[in-house]
Formats: C-alpha cells, structure tokens, sequence
C-alpha cells in the first residue's frame, strides 16, 4: 500500500456494505476513524507507510453494524458510496460517513492481509 | 644542575648591556659541564625496579655525547642550538667533533649574538659621533632639523631596546638539537645589514669627509628605522607565525597509552617538540610503573602452560619456527580463562582501594576537627586552668597527622603511590592546607587522584629527553609527521594531522519564522 503523491494508487479492495442501525436520533455505524490530510500520519499505528494520510478504521464496536458486515480494524477506506477517501481531511470524512439520508454505506477498504492473498493465489496458478 | 638551557632566549639582538650578557655566559659555562646523554647511552641502560623509578630518573650524563655527533637521521640530543648556530653560519656539516671544540661552541654563538646586538646599537651613535671627532671644524652647521633627528633617533633606540629587552632577554628554557633556522636567518640579515650600512658610511662619509651632517643624522637615523623593521619581521617570524592554530598533534604515552590531543600552529619538528613537552607536564597524569597492566599472577600462568622440548635436531632454524607456530596455535585452541581471573581480580582491587579511600576520607575529617584557627579573641576568654596551647601550623600539622598517618599509608600502597609521597611530603602539605583554611577534601585531592607530571618534578634538575624522527627535525610539521620523544622509562609518540579547512556557510533565520503547529491526531466516531 504505498503511496507516491501524484501517482494512481492500486489496491486490492474488498466491498463492505454497512446498514446503519437507528440509536435514537442517531444513525451509528459502530466504529471510529482516524486519519485524514490535515492530521499527523506519523502517529497512526494501522499504517504501514507513516507519511499515508488516509482515513484508517482506529476502533470496531463488537457486534454493532460494521462488525457484522466484516469490517476489520486497521482497515483503511478508499471509497463511502463512491466518494474518495485517500485525499480527504478528518471532518470530511465524518461527514461522508455520516450523512443522515442515507441508510447504507458501502465502504471499499483495503487491507494488507487482503494483497497477500491475492498474491498468494496468483502464486499457485503460476506454479507448474 | 640545570640542563635545560637556550630554546630562544639568545637572539641576534640580545642584552645590549654587557653585565647581563657576561652573567648568562657564566651561567652557560656552568651549565655545559652538565652535558647530555647519548642514544647509545640511553640503550644500554637496564629498566629499573618499580619501586626506585621516580620521574627524574634521568641523571646527567657526561660521556658518550661525541659518538653519535654525526647521525643525520635521526637527531643527536642535547647541544645547545646557540653551538649549532655557529656551526652553521661556519661551515654547514661537520662530522666529528671533540669534545673542548663543543665547548667552545657553546659560547660563541651567544656571543655572537651579543656582540651583534652591542654593534648595531652602537652603529648609529658611533656614525653621529665620528664626524663630530674627526672633522668638526669642516661641518656644515646643522641647526633645529638636525635637532629634530637627535630626538626622535633618541626615542627610536629606547623603543628598540626595551621591545629587545622584552622579546628576547627571556631565560632559555630548552636546548635544541639542530640550529633554528629563523633566528639564524635573521642574525645572518643583522649582520649583512649593519656590515653594508658600514661598508657605505666608510666608503662614502669618512673617505670624503663628508661635510653634509644633516645627511649623516639621517642616514643614522634610517638605519634605526630598518633595525626596527628587522625586529618587527624576527616578532613575526619567531612569535606570531607559530599562533594560528594549523595542525593537531596526537600524543600517546606509550607505557600506558595515555593520550592528549593539542593544536598548534606552524612548526619546525623541534620546536614543537619543546611545545608538546611543555603541555606534558602540565596535562598527563604522572606515570606510575608499578600499574602494571595484567597482574603478574595471570600472566605468568599464561606463559608456563605449554613445555617444549627440543630433542637436539641440527635443523634448528625450522623447526624453532614450526615448534613456535605449533605452541601459538595449541594455546589458542586451549581454554583461556585468563580473562575470567583479571576481570575478578581487578574488581576486587578496586573495591579494596574504595575501602581504603572510605576510610582515609573518614580519618582526615576527623582529623580536621580536632583543631581550629585561633582567634586573637580568644585569648583573653581561655580559662587559666586549661590553657590552650598555641601552635604554629607546623606543629599543629604534627599533631593531627599521627590519627591520619595509618589511614593514609594503606591508601597509598593500595593505590601504589607510596613511592610519590614521603611522610615529610605529607605532613608539608598539610601544613600548607591548615595555613590557607582548605577543608579536608582539598587536602586530599593531591592524594586521591594522580596529579599532573608537573606537581611531582624537583625543580632544580633538568628534565633529558631525544627527539626520535625520520625527517629532519628542522623541516616544517607536515601531515602524517610521526615523531617521538623518547626517555629512560618512557616515550611519547607524536603523530601530527592537519587541521580540516573549514567551509563556512550563513543561513539567515528571520525571528518572526518561528511558528508551530499543534500535532493532530483525532478519532471520530461513526
């Protein structure tokens, strides 16, 4: 997953679609982000390459919405319903995630167990 | 005795004074009887016994000093550079020399010196003086410009001679193997300046009879002018040159590797010999023979592990070196446990000098207590049935030392010092520390931690040292210049390293720049 500014970045991404679940007034998905380009990326712990500003899932609440759907922690977003999360500020991300009008979020994330396996299977198609 | 005579007291333009000049002379000839060791001589010398080896064990030697007159690679110790400088301005390379020739030498050249110096203050007052004695009647008369010159000529020469004074009547402090080449250059320049000056007042002044006197006083008064151009090139070439720092010099004992670094400035290889002993006195902690590296318990196991019997082959030559080789390689295969026995050992040496130390530090602090400075007060207060008894510090250093002395021996013999420190020593310098009111950690700090060289010398001896070097130890200090000084017991090597040539760079900071941000790092819940 690195990442060279300027450059189109190529990831191996699963699709995890989350419905947001009513808490009150409140539409939760149940977990926390962290990240974003106005924040200190040398402190995030999930990221491999310490200078990556994207938007990294920091915490899962057990059995809410996004456990459910498969969310893992560590995961780094790429997409929420179509729009980019690599070039994002934190607020913004917030606020795509949290929009009130709609029910589900389909996230596209990006793990490194994720590339590995890929790798792994194009590995053994190779072998003769 | 002292055997450390000239380093560069005695210049061209010395003492303009006969009775100083005739004074130094006697001194030098009673010093020349003190003469100084030869290489040979300093070789066939066995190392003496740890205890007896104090720091002067160099004693002055007075045979032998012709054998290696004519070494030219390595440099021949102790003559005088004033001998040698006369040697010079003679004849450039002379082989052999007796003995009453040397002696000689030794004398002429501050001699020469001298009498240089006499004649080119003289010369001045002698080209106003001869035409006044010769033809006084045929002078033009010569009113206030010629005043005006008796002046400043006046002020002139006692500038010159007190800078002379101040310059260059230093007691010499080192005596040099080789000549110094710039004050030879500049006693050669003296000497051609004034002989020319002469050559053209004989020829053009007294031939004629020259009646212009107002030419002759100026022409007096430009030699003084160029005299003191001359003095002020030999401030430059002797003093100034040698300050701005271009080399760092590497010095390691090589008895127990202790080392300084020290930077100096361009050099000849002797002059920086004299600098570098200097800064040893003063800087290296003194040397102790009895620190000896390994104990000798370890070492001596080592060497008794392996028995080689030599079964009378003829081929010795072989198999000596076989036999040798065979040995090395077994005892490097054998478990060594050497270092296991010098690792305790030496912990349990220290923790035995770190008893002792604890309780010498107690005693004298106790010591400490038991008087104190008697207030002219007092007197009249001390009741008349116990009266205290005044001391001077002598005595009251004799009186507080008997509960110390103990304390003080075994810390001395644990950290092998005893041979530094007789109990007259001690109990001088106690006394010394009751008179100045110093607290009982500062008397001790003579004792607890190895002084410089310097604190341990009788300052009456000379100190003899050779100078051991490949090049000519009058060239220039250069990179990678090893040279080493060597005495009886010790060496110092000396390795010099040009100084690096500095790039210097600005970078402009504006104050105003200085701004910070705060370091986020939020997580948000969705």
């Amino acid at each position: 997953m690195s990442f060279v500014p300027g450059q189109p970045v190529t990831a191996v991404v699963e699709r995890v679609e989350i419905q947001k679940l009513r808490q009150g007034e409140n539409l939760i998905l149940g977990f926390s982000i962290g990240g974003g380009i106005d924040q200190d990326p040398g402190q995030n712990p999930f990221s491999e390459d310490k200078s990556d500003k994207g938007i990294y899932v920091t915490r899962i609440s057990p059995k809410g919405p996004a456990d459910l759907a498969g969310l893992k922690i560590g995961d780094k977003i790429m997409q929420v319903n179509g729009w980019d999360m690599t070039m994002v500020t934190h607020d913004q991300a917030r606020k795509k995630l949290t929009k009130k009008r709609e029910d589900v979020v389909r996230l596209l994330v990006t793990r490194k167990s994720l590339e590995e396996a890929v790798k792994q299977s194009k590995g053994c198609y190779h072998k003769p | 005795m002292d055997n450390e005579s000239t380093y560069s007291g005695y210049s061209y333009k010395s003492s303009h004074s006969r009775s100083s000049r005739k004074h130094r002379e006697r001194r030098d000839r009673h010093r020349s009887k003190n003469r100084d060791g030869s290489i040979r001589g300093e070789k066939s010398v066995v190392i003496q016994a740890p205890g007896e080896s104090l720091l002067d064990a160099d004693s002055p030697r007075e045979d032998d000093r012709d054998d290696n007159w004519g070494e030219t690679t390595t440099v021949v110790t102790g003559t005088s550079v004033d001998s040698i400088s006369n040697e010079d301005l003679t004849q450039l390379s002379k082989d052999s020399e007796d003995s009453s020739a040397l002696e000689c030498r030794r004398y002429i050249s501050p001699a020469l010196g001298a009498i240089l110096g006499f004649v080119s203050l003289i010369t001045p007052l002698a080209f106003l003086a001869l035409p006044q004695l010769l033809w006084r009647d045929s002078l033009d008369p010569c009113g206030t410009p010629c005043e005006g010159l008796y002046i400043s000529l006046a002020f002139k020469l006692l500038i010159l001679l007190i800078s002379t004074w101040a310059l260059f009547l230093r007691p010499p402090r080192a005596t040099l193997p080789r000549f110094f080449v710039f004050r030879c250059l500049l006693l050669a320049l003296v000497f051609l300046f004034v002989a020319s000056y002469w050559l053209f007042y004989g020829v053009r002044v007294l031939e004629p009879r020259e009646t212009d006197y107002r030419g002759i006083v100026g022409y007096a008064a430009s030699l003084v002018d160029a005299l003191l151009f001359i003095q002020y090139l030999a401030l430059v070439l002797l003093e100034v040159r040698h300050l701005q720092p271009a080399f760092s010099l590497k010095v390691v004992r090589s008895t127990d590797g202790v080392s300084r670094f020290y930077n100096v400035g361009h050099l000849s290889i002797q002059r920086a010999a004299v600098w570098v002993l200097d800064q040893y006195y003063s800087d290296f902690p003194v040397y102790n023979p009895a620190l000896l590296n390994l104990p000798k318990s370890i070492l001596t196991k080592k060497m008794s592990a392996f028995k080689v019997y030599n079964l009378g082959e003829d081929n010795s030559t072989n198999n000596s070196t076989g036999q040798s080789r065979a040995m090395i390689a077994a005892a490097a295969r054998r478990r060594d446990n050497s270092h296991n026995e010098y690792y305790y050992e030496e912990a349990e040496v220290e923790r035995k000098v770190r008893k002792r130390k604890a309780r010498l530090v107690v005693a004298v602090e106790e010591a400490f207590t038991h008087i104190k400075r008697h207030q002219q007060e007092d007197a009249v207060i001390s009741s008349p049935k116990h009266p205290r008894e005044v001391m001077d510090p002598r005595e009251a250093a004799q009186a507080i030392f008997a509960p110390m002395a103990r304390a003080m021996q075994k810390y001395l013999r644990a950290t092998r010092q005893q041979t530094y420190h007789s109990m007259e020593s001690i109990i001088s310098h106690l006394q010394f520390c009751i008179t100045h009111n110093m607290t009982p950690k500062a008397f001790l700090e003579r004792y607890l931690v190895p002084g410089p060289t310097l604190q341990y010398l009788d300052s009456n001896r000379g100190r003899q040292w050779t100078l051991v070097s490949e090049e000519p130890v009058t060239a220039s200090l250069r990179q990678g210049h090893v040279f080493s000084l060597k005495r009886l017991d010790l060496s110092l090597i000396v390795t010099a390293t040009p100084l690096p040539f500095l790039h210097i760079a600005e970078e402009f900071i504006d104050p105003k720049s200085h701004k910070f941000v705060m370091k986020l790092q939020s997580e948000t819940s969705v």
